[in-house]
């Protein structure tokens, strides 16, 4: 059983198609598997549905694949921080579903989990809320969302071991543990990668089941908010 | 006179209690954390995956892999853990937060509030705040009562999208704090200075006083 890999472009080989849909982990650019979106980029898919928190910046993590038009459709809550995805969705070249951040991340853990759909007060009498199921439990009203089954997931930790087992650090974690387990394959990039048993089981954030592939990544880390105090 | 952005932080850091669980939003909410009154120990959330947010850092303690949901450079503290989205959300959602503040678009004195678009103009998205204003058990926007058109965004009802239908709790603006009770938005307290016809004339909702 081989799990990790010499490069991204050796990972992705035979794991992409165009109009796949992938789940990406990140949050902004924190915790993005850039290197992976880049590889990606070089295969040339197109017709990509991604369900990302976010589209990355100008010219950085999912933003890249805007720039090629290799993205259809994006799953996000939130899309602030690029202007070519605004001009792409203002002008109806981009699609989007708009999906609040909580549903979001539990549409992947519940997808990744077979549960294909789920209720949830998030949304109720907004326009999220129209044309989907709603029910009453205890007398308050909730909507129905779908889990996400993808194609491809996407994700970024810190450490991980030939077994796949992969520990996140600090808030590089976020949407990474989720977006893991809803793809029918999982690619992991890692900072490190370490010996077999070196990780202590108590603490592994992501048990290597979920993780069919894993490469060292080599993309340099991007702050995009740099806030600071005086001494 | 009106509240500055500090003294309005400053007022929304009274509605903090001991051992409180908060979410702060983008913008004058995340200006709360510097108002956290003498001996009150609250733990601030950041709906990115962290609980036990400390100050932004110095800079030579700048790290990439410690941001907030303003995707600013942050610390940690003694008490921090870190969390997946999904559970980053069953806090919020499950109600395990005590309050969140936020800012706002507009509110309705039925306490229904929009901050996540404009149509056709601006479209970010709704980030976290459709999950907190479902989820959080006390819901305190913080927001200035007029636009840079001079108009109430204090409404008799919301004309953007909306983020959540009744959620709102309390509002507190540059001109004094309301309450939303039946019948329209109940003035608790006045920025000292403020007049009964400041309040009227720049809130479009029901005053109750």
């Amino acid at each position: 059983m081989k799990k990790v890999y010499d490069s991204a472009a050796e990972a992705l080989q035979g794991a992409v198609h165009d109009g796949m849909k992938i789940a990406v982990g990140g949050f902004g650019l924190c915790g993005i598997p850039e290197t992976l979106i880049e590889a990606l980029r070089d295969t040339g898919a197109t017709g990509i549905t991604a369900a990302s928190n976010n589209a990355g910046t100008d010219g950085f993590g999912l933003g890249r694949l805007l720039e090629t038009r290799q993205i259809k459709k994006m799953i996000s809550s939130y899309v602030g921080e690029n202007a070519e995805f605004m001009r792409q969705y203002l002008s109806g070249e981009l699609e989007v579903e708009f999906t609040p951040q909580g549903t979001l991340a539990e549409r992947m853990r519940a997808g990744g989990a077979g549960i294909p759909g789920f209720y949830t007060k998030t949304g109720v009498g907004t326009a999220i809320a129209e044309g989907k199921d709603h029910k009453e439990f205890n007398g308050e009203t909730y909507i129905m969302e779908e889990g996400i089954f993808a194609d491809l997931s996407l994700v970024k930790a810190w450490k991980g071991d030939a077994q796949g087992n992969l520990v996140y650090r600090k808030t590089a974690r976020n949407f990474n543990p989720n977006a893991a387990t809803c793809g029918k394959i999982c690619i992991a990039e890692v900072e490190e990668i370490v010996p077999v048993g070196s990780l202590d089981p108590d603490l592994i954030h992501t048990p290597g089941i979920f993780v069919n592939r894993l490469v060292l990544g080599t993309a340099e880390k991007k702050i995009e908010n740099r806030t600071t105090r005086a001494a | 006179m009106a509240w500055n952005r500090d003294q309005m932080a400053a007022r929304a850091g009274q509605e903090l209690k001991d051992g409180m669980y908060v979410n702060l939003g983008i913008g004058i909410p995340t200006l709360v954390s510097n108002f956290i009154p003498e001996g009150v120990d609250v733990t601030l959330q950041s709906e990115n995956g962290m609980l036990g947010m400390g100050p932004f850092p110095l800079e030579d303690e700048v790290d990439a892999d410690l941001i907030n949901a303003g995707k600013q450079t942050i610390t940690e503290l003694d008490r921090t853990s870190y969390f997946s989205s999904a559970d980053s959300f069953s806090m919020i959602r499950g109600g395990h937060i005590d309050m969140a503040i936020l800012g706002a678009m507009e509110v309705a004195e039925n306490g229904d509030l929009a901050n996540w678009m404009i149509p056709g103009k601006l479209v970010k998205g709704m980030g976290g705040a459709m999950d907190l204003v479902a989820g959080v058990r006390r819901v305190v926007v913080l927001m200035s009562q007029v636009n840079k058109h001079g108009d109430s965004k204090l409404l008799k009802a919301c004309t953007l999208p909306l983020t959540g239908k009744g959620v709102v709790n309390r509002i507190i603006s540059e001109l004094g704090v309301y309450d939303v009770v039946e019948g329209g938005l109940q003035l608790v307290e006045m920025a000292e200075g403020v007049t009964l016809a400041d309040i009227h004339a720049a809130t479009e909702a029901t005053v109750v006083v």
